[in-house]
């Protein structure tokens, strides 16, 4: 089983994207379940979002919060000078995270695989939501394939096409690029 | 025939196409948090014309019941969905409707009663309206919430009740997994258009319904309730066994999850026993204990005697509440006690009673597990609550 977990902002599409990276992994052939944070969402506030895929053949979850994912997605670069986005991680897990840094200038612990990609420069590209607040929900799952290449990219378009109400074409494209330019910082060797 | 889709929905959503399929020709409802999805939903599928019904709107939630009510005697088809504040509001008419023997459904998302203001999930909202007449059946999945809607007028339009299919808040209404969507005509052949309602309120055919009813009758009409009731046990593991001929998905009265051997047996309804089978099927891998779950699903009628044999002889029975009657305890085990109680001393499971996720606290595999070893530390009962996860 893989458990995700998003973190975003009220507003970003954080629960959307939950949605179709299940929608992704569903077309692959998996059984998911998805789910948002269970809160009064507010604009702007820290949002979460949670996805659980079940291994090939299998079908059934827990029905609890997920504490320790194995990655986490994170549409919002200044979340991580706020809360502990990392809280759980399991070491050798992945962290996606929306920064036009490269991993490296992240002050990631290196037991985590790291991941950025320029998801608002993408999203503005596209115009996606607008330049002070561009929708970056759906360049961010682009580039969750790119780096762990456990979804296939086709499906992440399609699974986009599905959830999303306006502009599912250009919000295709922005997950393609960003599927393309992610930037990788791999885990230094880690006992598990 | 057309082959089945299988869709990503929210357990509300998966409520709304099972009112689709149902072909419901009427629907009234005041939105609240967590059930509004769900009449969302139905309200676009009414607007795009995908679902021809009439969608009524009202200024509450009691006036939603009797609308429903109206178009029910009048020999539709009607559905209405609710949570907590909402449910108790509707309380009058709840009565109403099951005394006018009408075959609603009503989709509740279990939601915790204010104050303190909440909009999380627990039991006790669906509990509270025991005596009202309804038959309650409660779900754990997606695709059970869509298919025990078709189930429910299936069963309400042959003993005459309605019928409340009970979810519960976010863990289910806004969480997401693949559902399996009947194609129409499978649905119609397992449901066909309401036949033989007792009575109808149309032009030309006038009665007069819910008018007095003296000492001389009354009583009748309560026996004749309960009567139907008594027979819904039957009629609800007929037609979940049709259903699953039909459908290849099959419902009893309850479920069992490693259950035929089990010494322990957790009992648990709704959504979070999900948990308590995942922990179950793997504090067993790991230990060899033979614990076991029991899942409700009918509440009312409340299958006394298909419990009493399933539950018979076991060596310990812990029933998990996500629910409380103030000043008594946890409700299923309170019910689950009065149903054993004609078990003969020997063959009597000691009970034990455990009050959990209150308000929408999360129930995690560990709280499962502590549960599963505090059982058995236990042989006699000597509290009727033992709180789980209280905060000092």
């Amino acid at each position: 089983m893989i458990e995700i977990r998003m973190h975003g902002r009220g507003g970003q599409g954080t629960v959307v994207a939950s949605k179709a990276l299940g929608i992704a992994f569903f077309l692959e052939g998996r059984y998911i379940q998805s789910y948002p944070q269970y809160g009064v969402e507010r604009r702007g506030a820290p949002v979460q979002a949670y996805l659980r895929v079940a291994e090939p053949g299998e079908e059934e979850f827990v029905r609890s919060q997920i504490y320790e994912p194995d990655h986490i997605i994170i549409l919002d670069p200044t979340l991580l000078d706020q809360i502990n986005v990392l809280e759980g991680l399991k070491p050798g897990g992945w962290v996606v995270i929306n920064s036009p840094e490269p991993p490296e200038k992240l002050n990631i612990p290196d037991i985590y695989n790291v991941a950025t990609v320029d998801a608002s420069a993408i999203a503005i590209k596209y115009r996606l939501g607008t330049k002070a607040q561009p929708i970056v929900n759906t360049a961010i799952l682009g580039g969750y394939a790119g780096a762990t290449k456990l979804v296939s990219i086709e499906n992440i378009k399609e699974a986009i096409k599905q959830v999303v109400p306006i502009k599912p074409e250009e919000n295709a494209k922005a997950a393609e690029e960003a599927y393309h330019s992610v930037k990788i910082r791999n885990a230094s060797e880690v006992k598990v | 025939m057309t082959t089945a889709m299988k869709k990503v929905l929210t357990g509300n959503n998966s409520v709304s196409w099972g009112v689709k399929l149902s072909r419901v020709q009427v629907i009234s409802a005041y939105p609240i948090t967590p059930q509004t999805t769900i009449v969302e939903l139905l309200s676009e599928m009414v607007a795009n014309g995908e679902l021809e019904a009439e969608f009524i709107k009202v200024e509450s939630e009691h006036s939603a019941m009797s609308a429903v009510i109206g178009a029910s005697a009048a020999g539709a088809r009607a559905f209405t969905a609710t949570s907590a504040q909402g449910l108790a509001l509707m309380h009058e008419m709840l009565h109403w409707a099951a005394g006018a023997r009408l075959p609603i459904v009503l989709a509740n998302v279990n939601r915790a009663f204010g104050p303190p203001w909440s909009i999380w999930t627990e039991q006790t909202d669906s509990l509270a309206q025991r005596d009202t007449g309804w038959i309650q059946i409660y779900v754990e999945s997606n695709q059970e919430a869509l298919d025990n809607v078709i189930l429910a007028y299936k069963i309400a339009e042959q003993v005459n009740l309605p019928v409340m299919i009970v979810l519960e808040a976010f863990v289910l209404s806004h969480t997401n997994e693949p559902v399996e969507i009947y194609p129409q005509e499978m649905v119609d052949e397992f449901l066909p258009p309401r036949e033989n309602p007792l009575y109808v309120v149309e032009p030309g055919n006038n009665y007069a319904v819910g008018s007095l009813g003296g000492p001389d009758v009354y009583m009748e009409w309560r026996y004749k309730m309960q009567k139907a009731m008594e027979r819904a046990v039957d009629v609800i593991k007929t037609e979940g066994e049709n259903f699953g001929d039909h459908f290849g998905r099959k419902y009893g009265l309850y479920e069992g999850y490693m259950l035929d051997d089990a010494d322990i047996v957790l009992v648990s309804a709704g959504a979070f026993t999900s948990t308590v089978k995942y922990t179950v099927k793997h504090y067993r891998k790991e230990t060899g204990e033979k614990v076991g779950v029991l899942r409700l699903r009918a509440f009312r009628p409340f299958p006394h005697d298909a419990l009493r044999e399933a539950l018979c002889c076991r060596k310990k029975v812990a029933v998990l509440d996500r629910n409380i009657s103030f000043g008594h305890h946890g409700i299923f085990y309170s019910e689950l006690k009065s149903a054993l109680y004609r078990l003969k001393d020997d063959k009597r499971p000691p009970m034990f009673g455990y009050i959990l996720g209150l308000g929408g606290r999360d129930i995690t595999p560990k709280d499962i597990r502590e549960i599963i070893e505090d059982v058995k530390t236990r042989e006699e009962i000597e509290e009727d609550i033992i709180w789980k996860g209280v905060k000092p």
